[in-house]
């Protein structure tokens, strides 16, 4: 469980405005707005790459924000995170870049890292891609290799930005339950930005909706429909997905309409 | 951001630099890899550009000394001088902040705005040692060879001028190369090249790590970090140069 209290950060201006909030353990914790509304910023603070202007962040009681440096490196072994761009590390294939957190940090004998940078790479269907470069291969792939490489630690909590942005739709429904899956399979802590609906209706568990900087909005999927909150109705009307079932839903009322009328 | 701060900031990324590896074994892998890409791929054009100075000194300096008064050796001891000074040392090194310095801060440029460094960071690795560390030590390491390379291959150029053309006889430049040599030049010229390897590298790379921004912005840290690097090369060869040689 993460516990995130009352962090604010600023760049130019104000981006994150008293932020709070708590992401489940084992669940899929999606971080939901419009884009600019600083989901970004707010993971980044989060994993310790922003540093925060106040506020605290717990990993299951551990301040990441009170730490030093050296221990913070440390405590990071423990996280894995997917980069909206996938940042894989051009010069390294597939391969290299699965087994580098292992090169960097396993004490294993070179056959035991090789064998577990595989397992992952096969767990991620891209066992037949290891000795391609990063250039070479789809976006879809890249972000398969790059969930691989963040899992390879066997990590305790995992981040994702924006997994299926540049994807096509079946693609993005793939990686979106991959990781879903990923998440119930070794109990991570799992943290996804989106701004897709789909994506929320697919797998979110527990959603926390950020507007303009602030935490608007925390609740299941199924409470979505459901809120007075203003800025996330507007963001959930505006969605294809809401369109499509307001299309679905006039279809099916003018379908009965001809029912009655027959 | 101000110059003070921005010294400020190169300092600290130094300090961040300088540290002992997190693994060894990955440190040398980057190091060999650093050594060729920028020494052995500057060899080259170190030694095109030596060849080509030498040969043309060697044939101004034989215009400057044509007056009968100044002896025959003249002629070969300005260009082994010129050469030892000067060009091998800080002209070499101002072409190669051209090369290795703009590779450098357009590679670790590409890699912050691709948030590749992010990833490193997040992985627990101390990004700053990994990618910069290699890159200065490597830099440091290789750049003594090409100054000696250039002084060789200098030389090689103006003795060629005597062999091929009749302006200077080889005997009078191989005896103008050879009178009053002073080895400490050579010395002196390695020590330059090494400080100033150390701020190519280090600058090049301190530009490519903070960049902001997209592909644009990489493209003028890495002509910031040329400009920046060749004035404070110049500043430097001043000082050492009074400190080293008066
Ligand atoms: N490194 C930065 N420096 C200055 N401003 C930033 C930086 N990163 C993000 N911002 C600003 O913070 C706001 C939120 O950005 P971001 O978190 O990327 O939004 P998104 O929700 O689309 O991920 C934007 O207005 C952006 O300009
Ligand atoms: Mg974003």
């Amino acid at each position: 469980m993460i516990e995130v209290k009352n962090i604010s950060k600023a760049f130019d201006g104000p981006v994150l405005k008293n932020v709070s909030t708590i992401l489940e353990t084992g669940k899929t914790n999606l971080i939901i707005g419009q884009s600019g509304s600083g989901k970004t910023v707010l993971m980044k603070s989060i994993v310790g790459i922003h540093k925060v202007d106040s506020g605290e962040i717990h990993y299951d009681g551990r301040d990441i924000t009170k730490m030093k440096r050296k221990d913070r490196n440390h405590f990071r072994r423990e996280m894995g995170m997917l980069f909206q761009g996938s940042a894989l590390f051009d010069s390294l294939t597939v391969l290299e870049n699965v087994m580098f957190p292992l090169e960097m940090f396993s004490y294993d004998s070179p056959k035991v890292r090789h064998e577990r940078a595989v397992f992952c790479l096969e767990r991620v269907n891209l066992g037949d891609a290891l000795d391609l470069y990063p250039s070479e291969i789809s976006g879809g792939m890249q972000k398969r290799a790059a969930i691989a490489r963040a899992i390879v630690l066997n990590p305790k909590y995992l981040f994702c930005d924006e997994p299926n942005s540049g994807l096509d739709p079946i693609t993005s429904l793939l990686i979106d339950r991959l990781i879903q899956e990923i998440t119930h399979e070794f109990n991570i802590t799992t943290i996804i930005n989106t701004h897709d609906m789909n994506s929320v209706m697919e797998i979110g568990e527990n959603i926390v909706f950020i507007n303009k900087g602030e935490k608007a909005w925390q609740g299941t999927k199924e409470q979505i429909f459901d809120t007075d909150c203003e800025p996330l109705n507007n963001f959930v009307f505006a969605s294809n997905l809401y369109k499509e079932l307001r299309v679905a839903h006039k279809m099916f009322l003018e379908g009965e309409a001809k029912k009655l009328i027959k | 951001m101000n110059a003070i701060e921005k010294v400020g900031s190169y300092a600290v990324l130094m300090k961040r630099t300088f540290g002992l590896p997190d693994r060894w074994r990955m440190f040398f892998r980057q190091f060999l890899d650093e050594i060729q890409k920028q020494g052995l791929d500057s060899l080259a054009i170190t030694i095109i550009i030596s060849v080509f100075i030498g040969a043309v000194i060697t044939i101004q300096m034989v215009l400057n000394t044509s007056n009968p008064l100044l002896p025959d050796y003249a002629t070969g001891l300005a260009v082994r001088d010129t050469l030892l000074l000067e060009f091998s040392s800080s002209i070499l090194c101002l072409i190669l902040a051209g090369k290795v310095g703009s590779s450098i801060s357009s590679e670790i440029g590409t890699m912050r705005i691709t948030e590749q460094i992010d990833a490193l960071d997040i992985m627990g690795v101390n990004s700053a040692n990994y990618l910069i560390f290699p890159k200065i030590t490597a830099f440091m390491t290789i750049i003594p060879c090409l100054v000696i390379a250039s002084m060789f291959f200098g030389i090689l150029g103006g003795y060629s001028m005597a062999y091929f053309t009749d302006i200077i006889t080889i005997h009078e430049y191989v005896y103008g190369i050879q009178f009053m040599f002073v080895p400490f030049y050579i010395t002196y010229s390695v020590i330059k090249g090494i400080v100033f390897a150390f701020i190519i590298a280090s600058i090049a790379a301190y530009y490519g790590y903070t960049v902001k921004g997209g592909s644009l912005e990489v493209g003028k840290a890495s002509t910031d970090a040329v400009v920046n690097s060749s004035v404070i090369i110049l500043l430097f060869n001043v000082m050492l140069t009074k400190l080293l040689l008066s």
